[in-house]
């Protein structure tokens, strides 16, 4: 489903991803650790598309979108969530999550004004889609609030809702679980499972091994920009290389 | 005191076709975040389109096809657009203030051209006997204030109206959205130039368009009235109404309006004739004294911005 080979990212004399080759199979939950400034961000920035690679070639579903800009990434069904998330505070959270559909026809400037009906019925009908994606992620009595008032675990929550919005086949989720309280950890994560069962694909960064060991079939293990071991989160956790580069990033 | 009637309609259509600009100016800067300085390059765009089709033809200019104000301001619209469209692809896609640089620079080569392509503009003398509306009225002259504004009126009405609902559309939501957080609205399958082109256009036209009317109702166009102070005025207009709301740019091209005929007619009257000239400046001046005071008081200008919703999330009791 994606596909990264030798993909390298260089921020002035720092290689902050170096040769990442990686295969992400479909419909799999598949995570990505690695100690603080591993690289796992800007890997993700890379995939979506705000940042562009030195070198390397990354495909999605057959098709070379290494230079593609992040909107027609998105279009092509790769959807991403922030590490800190960046929701559209001045917007209700109805409209965050109604904003998220794709080609929208009153999203052309002159339907709004030659067919109003057409943009009308297809906006009802991106409402009650919307309010069901948000009904399913728990956050249902905020619809109308403004965007500025959630909490941190509910703000992942509406990354979520709007990434969903947009229908993506693979969804690349930076550190759902962090700064989330227990409970709705625990809602974060049986979501994922029954959207995965619904046939979307997850690429998860996450610090919260509990959640990796639960949700993921396979782990990639970065450090230093590098990709350091692959395999079941088990195994991973136990390799020694991966012991040691989390306790030389903690010293 | 049919004099003063029929004054306050030119007045008042005057000042109307200032609010269309300000409006166009609002689509940009208000719901885009366009930072556009050229305003007066696309007014004169509108203007010499819209004098080349309806004027008769005369020798000292090109054009001269005496075809109808209609198709006029048409064609005002659509040469601006065309503008528009080709600054804006070479410069929206580059950082922020390469827009500006743009669109003065634009601005000021075109008030160039039109001064010293003589053969196309009629040069410094510009094009005179532009035929304006009503003209069969013009020998009673409130009947012909009175349906140029009622001409002037209808149009704004009309634009006034599609705009808000474009701004209250799935459209104007992606722009919101584009302006809160561009990468977010991309990671989301917005693409940011497109969204910003086709607003930058949008606005561009309206310029034109109110080139072409204040070309069609003094009757008379020259380069002069295409310097950066037209500019000046607009982005006064708009900051002062109230950016981000179309009610507080038509209420800010009024206001503006009003006090810079005032304070051209004070001014005439209490300097002596030597000082004329240096009152011009003095009128920029006090407006921008006007401008700094209602911001002091008001800084979102009198009718500042306000929270847009959808207006099919609002119809559709949603909101709940
Ligand atoms: N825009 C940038 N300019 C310069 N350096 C950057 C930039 N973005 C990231 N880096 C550097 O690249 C390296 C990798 O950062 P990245 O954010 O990808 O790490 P991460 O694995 O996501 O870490 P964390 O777990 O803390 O989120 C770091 O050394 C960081 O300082
Ligand atoms: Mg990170």
């Amino acid at each position: 489903m994606l596909e990264l080979s030798g993909v390298t990212r260089r921020f002035g004399g720092a290689w902050a991803v170096d040769g990442v080759s990686l295969h992400i199979p479909p419909g799999r939950i598949t995570g990505l650790i690695g100690p603080n400034g591993a690289g796992k961000t800007t890997l993700f920035n890379l995939i979506a598309g705000s940042l562009r690679p030195t070198a390397g070639a990354i495909r999605f579903e057959g098709r070379d979108i290494a230079h593609a800009p992040p909107h027609r990434r998105a279009a092509l069904g790769l959807g991403r969530t922030f590490q800190i998330p960046r929701p559209f505070a001045a917007m209700t959270v109805l409209e965050n999550v109604l904003l998220a559909a794709l080609h929208q026809r009153g999203e052309r400037a002159f339907a709004n004004w030659l067919a109003p009906r057409a943009v009308a019925a297809e906006e009802r009908r991106n409402i009650v889609r919307a309010r069901e994606i948000i009904d399913f992620l728990a956050l249902g009595r905020l619809a109308a609030a403004p965007a500025s008032v959630l909490s941190g675990g509910q703000r992942k929550l509406l990354e979520l809702a709007r990434v969903l919005m947009a229908e993506p086949r693979l969804v690349l989720l930076d550190e759902p679980a962090a700064g989330v309280n227990p409970t709705l950890l625990e809602t974060i994560i049986e979501r994922i499972r029954e959207l995965h069962a619904r046939g979307i694909s997850f690429l998860i960064v996450e610090h919260n091994l509990d959640l990796v060991a639960r949700l993921c079939g396979e782990v990639h293990v970065m450090a230093g920009g590098r990709l350091l071991a692959s395999g079941p989160p088990e195994a991973v956790t136990r390799d020694a290389r991966v012991i040691e580069a989390y306790l030389g990033g903690a010293a | 005191m049919t004099g003063l009637a029929s004054y306050l309609c030119f007045f008042a259509t005057v000042a109307l076709t200032y609010g269309v600009a300000v409006l166009g100016l609002n689509l940009q800067w208000g719901a885009a975040g366009l930072f556009n300085v050229g305003v007066a390059g696309f007014a004169a765009v509108g203007a010499y389109v819209a004098a080349w089709i309806t004027a008769a033809p005369a020798p000292a200019h090109w054009g001269g096809f005496a075809l109808p104000i209609a198709l006029g301001w048409a064609g005002a619209m659509l040469a601006a657009a065309f503008a528009a469209a080709i600054v804006g692809a070479a410069t929206l896609r580059l950082r922020a203030d390469y827009l500006a640089i743009t669109t003065f620079g634009a601005a000021v080569t075109l008030q160039l051209v039109a001064l010293n392509a003589t053969a196309l503009t009629g040069g410094p003398f510009g094009i005179a006997f532009i035929p304006k509306p009503f003209e069969s009225l013009a020998d009673r002259p409130l009947a012909f204030g009175a349906a140029n504004l009622a001409l002037v009126a209808a149009v704004t009405a009309i634009i006034f109206v599609a705009l808000e609902r474009l701004t209250q559309s799935p459209w104007g939501r992606v722009l919101r959205a584009l302006r809160e957080d561009e990468a977010a609205a991309a990671s989301l399958g917005k693409a940011p130039d497109r969204f910003r082109l086709q607003a930058f256009v949008i606005g561009a036209a309206l310029m034109g368009l109110a080139g072409a009317m204040q070309a069609q109702f003094f009757g008379f166009i020259a380069p002069d009235n295409y310097l950066p102070v037209l500019t000046f005025q607009v982005w006064v207009m708009l900051v002062l109404g109230g950016s981000g709301n179309n009610r507080g740019a038509l209420l800010g091209a009024v206001v503006v309006w009003g006090l810079w005929t005032l304070s051209g007619t004070l001014l005439a009257a209490m300097l002596p004739g030597a000082w004329q000239a240096r009152g011009a400046a003095l009128r920029l001046v006090a407006i921008g004294a006007v401008l700094a005071g209602v911001l002091l008081a008001r800084p979102r200008g009198l009718i500042g911005e306000r929270a847009t919703v959808s207006r099919h999330v609002v119809h559709t009791g949603e909101q709940a």
